[in-house]
């Protein structure tokens, strides 16, 4: 489903230059739940962000689904984010302006589908997230585990056939992050959903299929 | 679509209250003042009562004489001998409308003062304009050749002299002393109709000054009717061509006078002389000024929707992670920003509206009524959308460059 190729990341600043992806190869199999841990600095989040289009390797080669993305142009990777990847953030990112229903709709925004429609499937994404009842609050509203399910939702309401997440239960305490965890492991079940995660508890990584671990921008295992 | 732009540009707007409150409040304000400017510029410059035959007009306002070795100048209004002695031998003037400019003459009603400004004209004045005649009628060449004292008023001086009196005609209006008899009354003249606005209209035989003196300068100014549109260019010219004939008054070596097109007649008057007719430097300057005008709000916007983006990053980067293109987003801020400009320009309207209305109403220039017609509100619109494109572009520009992995960084 995901295959990269010796990715390089290299950030240059005025004085420094920070290598923080150094030659990663890995193929993810479709339907596969795979978790990545490791110290913090040492890539994962750059890694995901190049998995998810949101970032360009310095070196190496991306495909996902079988397509070479490196020639897409901004339209078209925008149009590729849409169908294919969802994201769940650690700190939510939701827009605090919007009510969780809108909140929801927002990536069916950006594909032709009623506004009938953009409700039905977003009121279906957070009755899947359990939160049916908050549809017209908004985010402030809501506690922290209330929020990463509203996160869920509008990351599954387009159907992704790829969820990235990044320490998606990294501000929630181990009772509600085991929540948001089931939640995950159902939609990979159910759904068949390729799912990325970065993690730093060894509890949630073991409950995947498959652990990959960074140690500065190289895999160690 | 819209209807989510709609409400996250709302909900923007009201999060930040007092950058709003500033935005649009600038924006208003500015769109008031360019509306009442241009009811203002309107009302002057499109025919108005009782000048309405302006496509057929030119105007002759002054006279100017000049040394060119010397420096010297001389400028005034037009004598009545000018008029009568040249002027009227164009073939191509159809009819001249010839007045004195208004003076000041005292009148008292039951021992108050009341001061009426009286013009003389001649009688074709009354055959060029169409003064409306709420009473009696204008007085003929006949009264004038027998310098007749007879009067012309308006109903404003109808009002002031002879109070709720239903009919005045044939009755008597004194003026420094002179006793003139009524004739006829006319609807009120706007200040704004400058060389035409008048208390009491007199025949210019009943001057006390030597009205046939051969002297160019004197007081008084005319327009010249064409007997078409088409036939103006040709009375242009032959006038010019008459200026040649007219003698040098010693003392000069040139002399000017100038039949203008209404807008050149102003022009000229304002910021030209007798050579330049002055039209392009007022246009050039009022570009110039309404540019100026409108880039400060709109320096103003760009300044307040670059802060409001930098807050707004973690949105513009969910948004590009879940599959907005940098051209969705464009839109979508232009689209945000044409919402405040529009939510401004409806309060601008709205303040136009009640600006023109207490103008009116305090008769700031004596029987001007402002109107906001379709051409103003043309000229708001076209203002809006200028303030909407210029202060979004850039923003959103800039908006869309952002980096997704820092825009989400940033909170
Ligand atoms: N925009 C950036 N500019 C410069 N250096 C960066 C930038 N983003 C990340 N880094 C550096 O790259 C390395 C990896 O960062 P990151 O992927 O965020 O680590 P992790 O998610 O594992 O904590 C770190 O050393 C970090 O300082
Ligand atoms: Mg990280």
């Amino acid at each position: 489903m995901i295959r990269l190729q010796n990715i390089k990341k290299v950030y240059r600043t005025d004085t420094v230059e920070t290598l923080a992806i150094n030659g990663i190869n890995l193929d993810i199999a479709k339907g596969e739940f795979l978790s990545i841990m490791g110290p913090s600095g040492c890539g994962k989040s750059t890694l995901l962000n190049i998995m998810g289009l949101l970032d360009e390797p310095s070196k190496g080669n991306i495909q996902i689904d079988s397509q070479d993305i490196s020639s897409y142009s901004d339209q078209k990777l925008a149009k590729f984010r849409n169908e294919k990847l969802g994201f769940i953030f650690q700190s939510y990112h939701l827009i605090n302006d919007l009510q969780v229903l809108d909140n929801v709709e927002l990536p069916l925004l950006y594909r032709n589908s009623s506004a009938k429609e953009r409700k039905r499937l977003a009121t279906e994404a957070l009755e899947k997230v359990g939160l049916s009842n908050r549809l017209k609050h908004f985010p402030t509203q809501l506690s922290g585990g209330q929020r990463q399910r509203v996160a869920i939702a509008r990351a599954i309401v387009g159907n992704p056939q790829i969820i990235l997440a990044d320490e998606p239960t990294g501000n929630l305490d181990s009772a509600m992050g085991n929540e948001i965890m089931d939640i995950l492991i159902n939609l990979n079940k159910n759904e068949g959903t390729t799912i990325v995660m970065v993690t730093h508890d060894e509890n949630m990584a073991h409950k995947t299929h498959r652990l990959v671990r960074l140690f500065d921008g190289s895999q160690v295992q | 679509m819209l209807k989510n732009y709609f409400k996250i540009a709302i909900a923007v707007l009201k999060r930040r209250k007092f950058f709003t409150f500033v935005s649009l409040f600038g924006i208003s304000f500015t769109l008031t003042i360019l509306m009442v400017t241009t009811a203002f510029m309107d009302k002057v410059l499109s025919p108005d009562y009782p000048d309405l035959k302006r496509e057929r007009s030119l105007y002759v306002s002054s006279m100017e004489y000049k040394n060119t070795k010397e420096g010297w100048m001389n400028r005034s209004d037009v004598s009545y001998y000018f008029f009568s002695h040249y002027v009227s031998t164009l073939k191509n003037v159809d009819k001249m409308a010839i007045s004195s400019n208004p003076k000041a003459s005292n009148a008292y009603v039951n021992n108050k003062k009341i001061v009426i400004a009286y013009k003389y004209t001649n009688a074709d004045y009354w055959n060029v304009l169409e003064y409306r005649f709420l009473a009696g009628k204008p007085f003929s060449q006949k009264e004038i050749d027998n310098a007749d004292k007879v009067a012309v008023i308006s109903e404003e001086t109808r009002k002031a002299y002879f109070g709720d009196a239903s009919n005045v005609i044939g009755r008597y209006i004194s003026a420094d002393n002179v006793n003139y008899r009524v004739i006829g009354v006319v609807a009120n003249v706007s200040k704004t109709v400058n060389s035409l606005s008048g208390d009491m209209y007199l025949p210019y035989t009943v001057s006390t000054s030597d009205y046939n003196k051969p002297d160019l300068m004197g007081p008084y100014n005319a327009v010249l009717l064409a007997k078409s549109k088409a036939d103006v260019p040709k009375m242009q010219k032959e006038f010019q061509q008459m200026m040649r004939r007219v003698p040098i008054p010693k003392d000069f070596d040139r002399v000017y006078s100038n039949a203008d097109p209404f807008f050149s007649s102003m022009t000229r008057r304002i910021a030209g002389d007798g050579a330049n007719n002055g039209k392009t430097r007022v246009v050039t300057i009022m570009s110039i000024f309404v540019l100026l005008f409108l880039l400060l709000p709109t320096i103003n916007l760009v300044n307040i929707n670059v802060t409001r983006i930098m807050e707004r990053s973690s949105e513009i980067g969910v948004r590009k992670a879940f599959g907005a293109s940098s051209k969705t987003l464009v839109y979508q801020f232009i689209v945000e920003n044409m919402i405040l400009t529009f939510l401004g320009g409806i309060i601008g309207i709205i303040l136009s509206l009640l600006a023109i209305y207490l103008i009116n109403g305090a008769n700031v220039i004596s029987n001007m009524r402002l109107s906001m017609n379709l051409t103003v509100l043309f000229y708001s619109f076209i203002a809006c959308v200028f303030f909407g494109l210029i202060s979004g572009v850039y923003p959103a520009w800039r908006m869309s460059k952002l980096n997704v992995v820092k825009a989400l960084k940033a909170q």
